[in-house]
């Protein structure tokens, strides 16, 4: 059990170590250095740079140095939590941050729980009422969401919501909580509007878990373990809930950690389509405007997230299958 | 309770009790088929054998035969597409010879149904690695079926289950009653299954081929254990299995299985020495005996079952029979004939061909 | 039953004699038959696929073409009987000034009716990029330059939609194919170098795709295109888009090469192939990989909707593809806004292809996947 969870460790520091490569390469991809870029920003507002500065500026950053050398500059300052600062804002970038990180792991989490909760019952009763009526609405259901990009069922939603009730459905929160500071009442609020987002962005994900459970569950339900259950003249509900549906679980899980990314990504786009204050707008405003250390600070962030969310799921697969536990897998 | 033929044994000497007038388990007539796209798979078609007090049933034949679905429709846990067709299975009443109940009749799935599963008739199966889940451990399994059946405290099942699991031959019980399947080997895996199936004290145990997937020692361990608790407890076993080496030592009485009929049926010495079905015969003939004369040829049976959506005509046998009459056996199908009370043949060349 | 070999042209073989020498792809394609949603499916992506040869003759106006006097046509009704007879026809249109906005634009003119006819004149291209040509499918007959066709409406710089849908189909479809490709070839590369070779280089092999797989994609897309630089052409815009889609597609394919590669190993065939002194080269590509083919097609059916979604949402965001290129994720930029939504409802038509081909693509790559495997 522990040369596992080592293993799973060991994987969670590389898989962020790669991130935080592909962070810096996204860093430095656009043409030209930070600096050059900054002196061209502040000429564009009317200031100027002088040739000292702009020097000791490069020095700072190690902009003269060799790739490696910059990496190791910049790597050993994000460790101590200094991200450096916005080129846009004027700010260090993990205030230009701030709540939104957080809000995007909360957006994202909602999303897998709803996923969870309603790809469980509902590949479960598919299974069991294969080719009922509930059965085909379900399925249809899912396709839906397999089907349609969540971007193009978040417009859906919000141009019919605006055209039918007159209410625009973006936001997080509402109007008098968008900038105040935290309370029980902000959360509240945004426990509130949670759902619509929530939904739209698990809806997907939904979709391919509830084939999963499906196919799963009737794989198990033809196990001869089933067989020995009922012939001990145990009620059929509960043949099917503790046995086959907890061996149906194992890849279950195991596809949730898969999950997490898939949903921190759509996040980015549904949030885009719902402007909600979470890191997807600020994203792509900082790409288009070349604001290289706010978009590789939160790529690399959200990396991370989606990396610890990733272990903590393995962890819950170890509790879940006691195969692994004994090192049978 | 209908009267069968196979009535009185005077000369029997099998453990329990003989004057076993009526069987404590009469299966009659019972057809299971499978609907399939392709066709109907009829796997037991016109099954009758009784089952007596404290004595061994053999059912044997050859892969396919329908006997492991015979065992499951006595259950009636047949899978899907399968479905019983007809027939009757009556259970004598506990400690009452005059009645007994239908468990084909009684509702699916009801509670009496599954008062009897488990409690008066236990099954243990073929494969013992697939038949435990592994996601819980032994004892909980074994308390399970304890729990389902009566109202004790977790405590009392798990102490029983610890005293099973010796009765069983497991060493050292209170360390294996929490791991877990897999960490079991395959002869203690199915020593388990054993002392799951007589958690709740079965008058009948049915076991479907228990020795197959096991080597011959652990194999001659784990029948010395059945015929050890069968004499202990007096109860009554359904033995399957295609290895008449296992019928010959195990079984008192025989019924022998071919494409979903029972072709002959009669206590075991009877079979083995004086076989009347030519199945039978041909099925004796191709044991290869270590007292045959050196360099024989091996007897095989001509011919290959038959594919289950090409039943032969008639007699099911005729196609490999080497008796088989022309324009009688493949055409109408042999009805069973009683040459004693407790004997019984499905063939045109004893009795008279109506 | 019967006894000897069954020959393979009797007249009196029974449908399970040629069940039993039919060849693996026969019997996959027997049983894919069955799977009629799956059959519907294909013929379904099919039909896409000609309309990614047959785009510009679909289309009747040019993709390009502004006309802000056109902006926000709403969908254009098509009268199929004109008294009676089957003569379709549209309003023309007339040049009207609006009173309150001062805006010119044009709207229909009840009083002129003009006709549709097949194989009209309109733009000029060339089809299949061979010889050029102006014939489209439909077309107006006799049109005055105001007159045009708009079955779904035009956008804000009055482009019909429907012949931008037609041309853009042929881009995203496309797109979808190069980034599979690229990526079955990575994946069948790595995977089958993973599972031939065993030991370090899969391990490494595996840790990689594992890595990528917890990545979230869209910032790391995000961010590589957004370095594109803004110079680069339209074709080398679509390339990069490709790769980088592909980047991080290939994992999927990938492990089930491998996977299925392993599985094989250990068959027994495989075994007697070894013991008959076969090469390794023969085992992999005569024994092998028949076997698994038909799982790689499966995969690669179902890998091509995540592509698509892909390449939409990118050019979606703006990070993908840009104008002039037409995409289906470019022309749902253009439904971005709630308002312009709100105006003109008819820009989200450009939606219903995208659901369309990838719920089809889902439905013949579950289709192939249950065809293929016989165990399933």
């Amino acid at each position: 059990m522990l040369a596992y969870i080592a293993r799973r460790a060991v994987l969670a520091v590389l898989t962020m170590a790669a991130i935080s490569v592909f962070a810096f390469i996204i860093i430095q991809l656009p043409p030209g250095d930070f600096v050059d870029a900054y002196i061209a920003n502040l000429s564009a507002s009317g200031s100027s740079v002088s040739m000292e500065e702009a020097k000791s500026l490069r020095a700072l950053y190690g902009l003269d140095q060799p790739v490696y050398v910059q990496y190791m500059k910049w790597m050993s300052r994000v460790l101590v939590g200094d991200f450096g600062e916005s080129m846009e804002w004027h700010r260090p970038v993990a205030e230009v941050i701030g709540d939104r990180l957080w809000l995007t792991i909360v957006l994202s989490l909602s999303a897998l729980m709803l996923t969870w909760g309603i790809a469980l019952p509902i590949g479960i009763y598919s299974a069991v009422r294969q080719y009922s009526a509930l059965d085909y609405v379900f399925t249809s259901i899912s396709f839906i969401g397999l089907a349609v990009p969540n971007f193009l069922l978040a417009l859906v939603i919000m141009y019919f919501s605006f055209v039918l009730f007159g209410a625009n459905v973006g936001g997080l929160f509402s109007s008098e909580f968008d900038l105040a500071p935290w309370s029980l009442a902000k959360v509240w609020d945004l426990i509130k509007h949670l759902p619509l987002p929530a939904v739209i962005l698990a809806l997907a994900g939904t979709a391919q878990l509830i084939r999963i459970m499906r196919a799963n569950l009737l794989d198990e339900l033809r196990k001869p373990y089933v067989v020995t259950a009922r012939a001990k003249g145990m009620p059929e509900a509960r043949v099917i809930w503790k046995y086959p549906v907890r061996a149906a679980l194992n890849p279950f899980a195991s596809t949730i950690a898969y999950l997490f990314p898939y949903l921190v990504s759509g996040s980015i786009i549904i949030s885009l389509v719902l402007s909600l204050p979470t890191v997807g707008p600020l994203l792509l405003k900082a790409l288009i405007a070349q604001d290289m250390f706010l978009a590789g600070t939160i790529v690399l962030l959200l990396g991370v997230m989606t990396v610890i969310g990733t272990f903590i799921s393995d962890l819950v697969l170890m509790w879940v299958d006691p195969r692994i536990r004994f090192q049978m897998d | 309770m209908p009267q069968t033929p196979m009535v009185d044994h005077p000369d029997h000497e099998a453990g329990g009790s003989t004057s076993a007038a009526t069987p404590l388990l009469s299966v009659r007539g019972l057809k299971t088929y499978f609907k399939l796209d392709e066709g109907t798979v009829k796997a037991v078609d016109g099954v009758s054998f009784d089952l007596f007090a404290g004595r061994t049933l053999g059912i044997v034949g050859e892969s396919g035969c329908g006997k492991s679905i015979s065992a499951r429709s006595i259950l009636r846990i047949v899978d899907r597409p399968g479905k019983i067709e007809g027939g009757e299975i009556w259970l004598q009443q506990e400690g009452d010879n005059e009645n007994a109940v239908d468990l084909l009749q009684l509702p699916h799935e009801g509670p009496e149904l599954r008062a009897i599963r488990g409690k008066e008739i236990a099954l243990v199966f073929q494969e013992p690695m697939a038949s435990f889940s592994h996601y819980y451990t032994i004892g909980n399994q074994i308390m399970e079926a304890i729990l389902l059946h009566s109202a004790t405290s977790d405590a009392a099942a798990r102490a029983r289950a610890i005293e099973l699991l010796g009765m069983v031959g497991v060493p050292n019980p209170e360390r294996r009653v929490d791991e877990y399947p897999f960490q079991l080997s395959g002869g203690l895996r199915q020593r388990v299954m054993m002392a799951m199936a007589l958690a709740c004290d079965p008058r009948i145990l049915i076991a479907d081929e228990p020795t197959t997937a096991l080597d011959v020692t652990t194999q001659a361990q784990v029948l010395n254990l059945l015929q050890r608790i069968q004499k202990e407890r007096g109860l009554s076993v359904i033995l399957i299995t295609h290895d008449m080496g296992v019928v010959a030592e195990m079984a008192d009485d025989v019924v022998v299985m071919y494409l979903g009929r029972a072709v002959e049926k009669g206590p075991v010495d009877e079979i083995f020495h004086d076989p009347k079905h030519p199945y039978t015969q041909a099925l004796l003939r191709s044991i290869p005996s270590i007292m045959a004369k050196p360099r024989t040829k091996l007897a095989t049976i001509e011919g290959s079952i038959p594919h289950p959506f090409a039943r032969p005509s008639g007699c099911p046998f005729h196609p490999r029979c080497p008796d088989a009459i022309k324009g009688l056996c493949d055409v109408k199908e042999p009805p069973t004939h009683a040459l004693r009370p407790d004997r019984a043949v499905s063939c045109f060349l004893y009795g008279d061909a109506s | 039953m019967s006894s000897g070999p069954v020959s393979t042209t009797s007249p009196t073989q029974t449908a399970e004699d040629r069940f039993a020498v039919a060849t693996q792809w026969q019997l996959t394609w027997w049983r894919f038959r069955k799977h009629k949603l799956a059959v519907a499916s294909g013929i379904i992506v099919i039909a896409f696929y000609v309309v990614v040869l047959l785009a510009d003759f679909l289309a009747y106006a040019d993709p390009h073409a502004t006309d802000s006097k056109r902006s926000h046509i709403p969908p254009q009704e098509i009268h199929f009987f004109d008294d009676g007879a089957f003569k379709p026809y549209v309003y023309g249109l007339t040049q009207k000034r609006d009173l309150r906005t001062f805006k010119l634009s044009y709207q229909p003119n009840l009083d002129r009716k003009v006709y549709l006819t097949l194989f009209a004149e309109g733009y000029s291209y060339h089809f299949l990029g061979l010889f050029p040509t102006n014939k489209h499918l439909v077309g107006l007959v006799d049109p005055r330059p105001e007159d045009g066709i708009f079955i779904l409406g035009t956008d804000l710089v009055g482009r019909d939609l429907w012949s931008r849908i037609m041309v853009a189909t042929r881009i995203s479809l496309t797109i979808g194919l190069a980034g599979v490709t690229v990526s079955l070839f990575l994946g069948i590369l790595l995977g089958g170098i993973s599972a031939v070779y065993g030991g370090i280089v899969d391990t490494v092999i595996q840790r990689v795709i594992e890595i990528l797989r917890s990545m979230p994609t869209i910032p790391l897309w995000m961010g590589l295109a957004a370095a594109l630089p803004n110079s680069w052409s339209v074709i080398q815009v679509y390339f990069a888009i490709t790769i980088i889609i592909s980047f991080l597609g290939w994992t999927d394919l990938a492990r089930v090469v491998r996977g299925k590669f392993l599985a094989l190993r250990s068959e027994d065939f495989v075994t007697a192939a070894e013991l008959a002194g076969a090469s390794q080269y023969r085992i992999i590509f005569t024994h092998m990989l028949p076997s698994f083919l038909s799982h790689i097609i499966a995969a690669t059916s179902l890998a091509l909707p995540a592509m698509i979604i892909s390449e939409t949402s990118l050019s979606f965001l703006g990070l993908g593809l840009r104008p002039p290129a037409i995409s289906w994720g470019i022309l749902l930029q253009d439904a971005q806004n709630i308002e312009t939504l709100a105006l003109a409802p008819w820009l989200l038509t450009a939606a219903i292809p995208v659901i369309l081909v990838i719920l089809a693509f889902n439905f013949l790559g579950d289709g192939l996947r249950d065809a293929a495997d016989p165990y399933g």
